[in-house]
C-alpha cells in the first residue's frame, strides 16, 4: 500500500506537466469566448500562420524561433541560443502558466506591439502543441 | 618508507599554500570586471535573451537606468514583475562597477570604456561574422560567459569570413 501511495506521489509532478498545456488552453478558451462571442475552436494552421508572418514590426516569432519549433532559435540581436518551443521536444515549455503569460505578454508587444488576444495565444498553443519530433513539414 | 612518507606529507603540507594563492588568484587580469555569484533569477530573467552579464560591467547609474526602462530594453519589452526587478536591481547595485573605467554612464555594457578598450584589437569584420554578429553575443568567443568567467585564456575567436572571391573572367 505503502509502495501505490509512493508512486502516486512521485508521478504527480509528470501528470502536471502533461495535463499544463491542456489547462492553458482551456483558459484561453473561456477568456477568448468572453473577448468574442463567435469564438468557437482554436486552429493550429492559424497559430502557424500568425507565428510564421509579420505584424507591421521587424520580427516575427519565427526570427527568433525560427520556422521549425521543434529546432533551437537564436535570439536575432544577442546570438543567444533560445530551446525549441514544441512541448514534445522540449516538456518545460508550456508547464508554468506565469512564464508562459510573461513570455506572450513581452514578445507580442515586440511582434504585434501590444498584447496578443486569447484567440492568437490559443491558436500559437495549438499548433506548437501539434507537432512532433523531426521537424515541420 | 615511515621516512618516505613524512617527506611526502611533508612537500603537500608546503605546496599547500600555493595551491591556495593558486585558487585565490581570478583569472581575470586587472581591468576585467571582477565576477560576482548571480542569483538564479537574474540568469533565468536577463540571461534568457543575453550573456547574463557580470554586474561590474556599468555603474550603479546605468544599471538604474537600464532597470527603470525594461519595457523598451533596446528594442524588445524585457518588463519583469516587480519583486523580481527589485532582487535583480538590488544585486546589480550591490555588484556594479566602482573603478575609474566605469565613470561614464553608458547604458550598453559594449560602450563602457573598459569593454572598448578590452577589445580594440578585434577587427571589424570579426564582429560583423556571422558566428559573431553581436558584441552582446559574448559567448561567441568567450567560452566561459555562462558562467561569468572572461578570462583572456578562455578566448577563442571564430575567424571572420573570407572577403568575397572577385568575379573571375568572363568566359
Amino acid at each position: 500500500m505503502r509502495i501505490l501511495w509512493w508512486s502516486i506521489a512521485l508521478c504527480l509532478p509528470f501528470a502536471a506537466q502533461a495535463q499544463s498545456i491542456v489547462q492553458l488552453q482551456a483558459g484561453y478558451a473561456k477568456q477568448a469566448a468572453r473577448e468574442d462571442p463567435s469564438f468557437k475552436a482554436f486552429s493550429a494552421a492559424r497559430g502557424q500562420r500568425f507565428f510564421l508572418s509579420k505584424h507591421g514590426n521587424e520580427w516575427s516569432c519565427a526570427s527568433c524561433h525560427t520556422s521549425d519549433p521543434t529546432r533551437s532559435g537564436k535570439h536575432d540581436v544577442t546570438g543567444r541560443a533560445i530551446l525549441p518551443m514544441a512541448p514534445t521536444v522540449n516538456p518545460k515549455r508550456f508547464a508554468d502558466a506565469a512564464k508562459t503569460e510573461k513570455w506572450f505578454r513581452r514578445n507580442c508587444r515586440d511582434v504585434v506591439d501590444r498584447e496578443c488576444s486569447a484567440q492568437e495565444k490559443g491558436d500559437v498553443l495549438a499548433w506548437l502543441g501539434s507537432l512532433r519530433a523531426g521537424g515541420v513539414r | 618508507m615511515n621516512r618516505e612518507w613524512i617527506a611526502a606529507a611533508l612537500s603537500c603540507a608546503m605546496m599547500l599554500p600555493f595551491g591556495a594563492f593558486a585558487a585565490g588568484d581570478d583569472d581575470d587580469n586587472e581591468r576585467s570586471p571582477r565576477r560576482a555569484p548571480m542569483p538564479a533569477i537574474y540568469i533565468e530573467e536577463c540571461g534568457g535573451c543575453h550573456v547574463p552579464y557580470p554586474a561590474s560591467g556599468l555603474p550603479a547609474v546605468s544599471w538604474d537606468a537600464l532597470m527603470a526602462g525594461l519595457d523598451r530594453h533596446f528594442g524588445s519589452d524585457a518588463s519583469l514583475a516587480p519583486q523580481d526587478a527589485g532582487t535583480i536591481r538590488r544585486w546589480l547595485r550591490t555588484n556594479a562597477g566602482r573603478g575609474t573605467a566605469n565613470r561614464a554612464e553608458p547604458l550598453r555594457i559594449t560602450r563602457a570604456a573598459w569593454f572598448v578598450r578590452e577589445h580594440d584589437e578585434i577587427p571589424v569584420a570579426t564582429w560583423r561574422s556571422p558566428a559573431v554578429k553581436s558584441a552582446a553575443n559574448c559567448a561567441a568567443c568567450h567560452r566561459g560567459a555562462e558562467r561569468g568567467a572572461f578570462s583572456e585564456h578562455d578566448v577563442r575567436i571564430p575567424r571572420a569570413s573570407p572577403p568575397r572571391p572577385a568575379a573571375g573572367p568572363t568566359r
